[in-house]
């Protein structure tokens, strides 16, 4: 029975996330019918849909991170763009052997995608370590390495965008085998299966609720709060780290100006899209995700109306807007309040036309 | 204990990293010391590219003590106070001249009006700024109108050569919106669809990364089964956009009439030219960064007592590995194209 209610109350807070992936969707079947076609082009499946849940994914990737940072910390990690600059950097100038351009490995791919990840973890212990230990603001700690990540990543690069054409090396961003789905699609869903595991069987998602209620209280009922928020800052790290290797791996190469330039802020808005709030507590990773999704959903379905560029930011903000004002505690108590009367009348208004027709 | 002992270190880490990242503005040169040279003093915006490296390279050599020059160079890290707080340390040196490479286009007044009123002439380089003519004395700059003109008057012989009556189905990946880059290239694309009857597709912005270009053309393909010809704003929207052909099972090369996708570029950056050696690129114009031979001309007239041109634009080449065309005519004006071998690509500076 307690299981059942759970299991409601969990549906009923993905409604409006899931309501505004479909509204993005539904407005491509009527603008571009052919949005939802999937062929087989090259041993590969091929269309708009894969498009978005294979773009997506570095999103979602981050988006999980940031959902664990933001629930623990009620503050947001703004390094998570440098971050993945950073590793990435670090990856294609291993496997570069620190050259600008080359055509064949210097080391292993998987070494260098652990050295990335490495240094990750370690951008991961020191926002850790300033949000945890030290209790300064999150934003203002990762602020640190939002302005030096970058300046780290280019000066690895040597200022220049490192060249890695090995076609071993893009397997991480296309596709890998005979197999039809790009790769980057079944890193995703392996990183949000092993995160969904790891918040199922241990305590950790009740710890971190818990700290992102109530820190004091936590540190009463015997938890320790910086050890958590340590855990999160890390692990948004890592996933950071992990979405740069992607990033790399699309582009076989690193441009540290530009990977994950203003990924942090999708991902915050991810974090809002999924119903969550910044303000720390409950959270729901899979809100992030489908925030995720319907932000790349968004950008994927503006390039098929063939929005002309400079259009498109205004666009964009419109549809978010719209989306994050449905979602305002305001709105939700009217809808509430309201809703299910007005959807009744709609609903039986909508049947009686159809079975009129 | 140990926390604090841990919280020293990994401050003093990041100061280390820190301090090697963005150090002090550089400068080279002492200052006035030699009567008989003529001291220059030349703010760049940074080191951020090798296009941008091989510029500094280029203005160092001219500018060198054998050719009667006293060059202090400071590099602003793009940051434009670094750039205005250059300026003011040439006008207390009572430098001969100051050449700038202005990082943004606006708040250059209150600068350019010190340097005139002390009297030292000012030369722009590579980008425009909004401030009054009168404030400095001349500016150079790339024509990017008119490399557009050149890539399309290309595309046009190309296919006139070519003997192909078909229909031209474009595509421009244009680079970021605002940059005067994109403004002048895009202006070229348009003029030149309208006049020879080109069908475009599709404009969308791929702001000039790789991972863009790929993207907005992997969109494109799936709304347009029909493109046969690509102009990119650069190289590596280029690059992002044959992956994204290749991935939709179509092929990449010069022969239209097979159904292969043509590809125009420009910047001609090393890794954009071997792709067009070997045939991915049909012609690449270039974005030429060597200013330095142009600038210190400039320096000499003025010395001389001459006058300068308030606006002129550098010469610009074009590369293609096709032999088909020599030359392209814009405007009544015939620029020769340059057969692309690797002897060429190796002597290179960047």
């Amino acid at each position: 029975m307690k299981k059942l209610s759970f299991s409601l109350s969990l549906n009923r807070e993905l409604i409006l996330p899931v309501f505004c992936l479909l509204t993005v969707l539904l407005i491509n079947l009527v603008k571009t019918p052919d949005f939802f076609d999937i062929s087989l082009t090259n041993g590969a499946y091929y269309g708009f849909i894969i498009d978005i849940i294979n773009r997506g994914s570095e999103l979602a990737i981050i988006s999980v991170g940031m959902t664990l940072a933001v629930s623990v910390s009620g503050g947001v990690d703004i390094s998570v763009g440098a971050v993945a600059a950073l590793s990435a950097a670090v990856i294609t100038n291993i496997l570069s052997g620190g050259e600008a351009a080359v055509n064949e490995l210097h080391a292993p791919i998987l070494l260098a995608i652990g050295a990335g990840l490495f240094s990750a973890l370690l951008c991961g212990i020191w926002n850790g370590f300033l949000v945890a230990r030290l209790k300064i603001q999150p934003m203002v700690a990762t602020l640190i390495l939002y302005t030096a990540g970058r300046g780290i990543a280019q000066l690895i690069c040597g200022g220049q965008i490192t060249y890695v054409r090995v076609n071993a090396y893009r397997i991480l961003g296309t596709n890998f085998g005979n197999n039809p789905l790009p790769t980057p699609i079944y890193i995703s869903i392996a990183v949000m299966i092993i995160t969904g595991l790891f918040l199922k069987f241990t305590s950790f998602g009740l710890y971190a609720k818990t700290v992102g209620i109530n820190s004091e209280a936590a540190k009463l009922a015997g938890l320790n709060p910086g050890t958590i928020k340590f855990i999160a800052y890390i692990v948004c790290a890592m996933l950071a780290g992990l979405a740069g290797a992607i990033y790399s791996s699309r582009i076989y190469s690193c441009d540290a100006n530009n990977i994950g330039l203003n990924v942090e802020v999708d991902a915050i808005l991810a974090v809002i899209l999924g119903g969550n709030q910044l303000s720390g507590g409950k959270f729901s990773i899979a809100g992030s995700v489908i925030g995720a999704y319907t932000i790349q959903a968004l950008t994927t379905s503006l390039y098929a109306f063939g929005m002309p560029s400079a259009h498109m930011p205004v666009c964009k903000a419109l549809v978010i807007a719209a989306s994050i004002s449905l979602q305002s505690p305001v709105v939700k108590r009217l809808l509430n309040k309201h809703g299910k009367k007005y959807f009744k009348t709609v609903f039986k208004t909508v049947f009686k036309e159809a079975a009129g027709v | 204990m140990k926390t604090r002992a841990l919280a020293a270190g990994l401050w003093g880490l990041l100061a280390i990293i820190l301090l090697s990242a963005c150090g002090a503005p550089a400068e080279t040169g002492e200052g006035v010391s030699d009567d008989s040279l003529i001291t220059v003093g030349f703010s760049q915006v940074g080191a951020e590219s090798d296009w941008r490296t091989s510029c500094t390279n280029s203005v160092m050599e001219a500018f060198s003590e054998e050719n009667g020059f006293n060059l202090i160079f400071s590099d602003a890290q793009q940051k434009q106070e670094n750039q205005i707080k250059a300026v003011r340390d040439f006008i207390s040196q009572d430098v001969d001249y100051i050449i700038i490479d202005p990082i943004t286009e606006s708040g250059w007044d209150q600068s350019l009006k010190e340097a005139s009123d002390a009297g030292i002439p000012v030369i722009l380089v590579d980008r425009a700024v909004d401030a009054d003519e009168s404030l400095y004395t001349a500016a150079i700059g790339s024509d990017f109108e008119l490399e557009g003109k050149k890539a399309c008057a290309y595309l046009k012989a190309y296919l006139d050569k070519m003997s192909y009556k078909g229909e031209v189905n474009i595509v421009d990946i244009q680079g970021t919106i605002g940059a005067s880059a994109t403004i002048g290239r895009s202006k070229a694309f348009d003029d030149a669809a309208k006049k020879y009857g080109w069908n475009v597709l599709a404009q969308e912005t791929g702001e000039f990364t790789q991972a863009k270009g790929q993207e907005v053309m992997e969109s494109i393909l799936k709304r347009h089964d029909n493109v046969n010809v690509v102009y990119c704003e650069n190289d590596n929207e280029a690059f992002g956009v044959r992956d994204a052909i290749e991935s939709a099972g179509k092929k990449v090369g010069n022969n239209i009439e097979k159904g292969e996708i043509i590809l125009l570029s420009f910047d001609t950056t090393r890794a954009g030219l071997t792709e067009t050696l070997n045939g991915t690129i049909l012609v690449n114009t270039e974005c030429n960064p060597l200013y330095g031979e142009r600038l210190a001309s400039m320096v000499k007239t003025l010395e001389e007592g001459g006058t300068l041109e308030k606006h002129t634009y550098i010469d610009e080449d074009q590369y293609s590995a096709n032999e088909l065309v020599k030359s392209v005519t814009v405007d009544g004006k015939t620029y020769p194209v340059t057969i692309l071998t690797q002897e060429i690509l190796d002597e290179r500076p960047y």
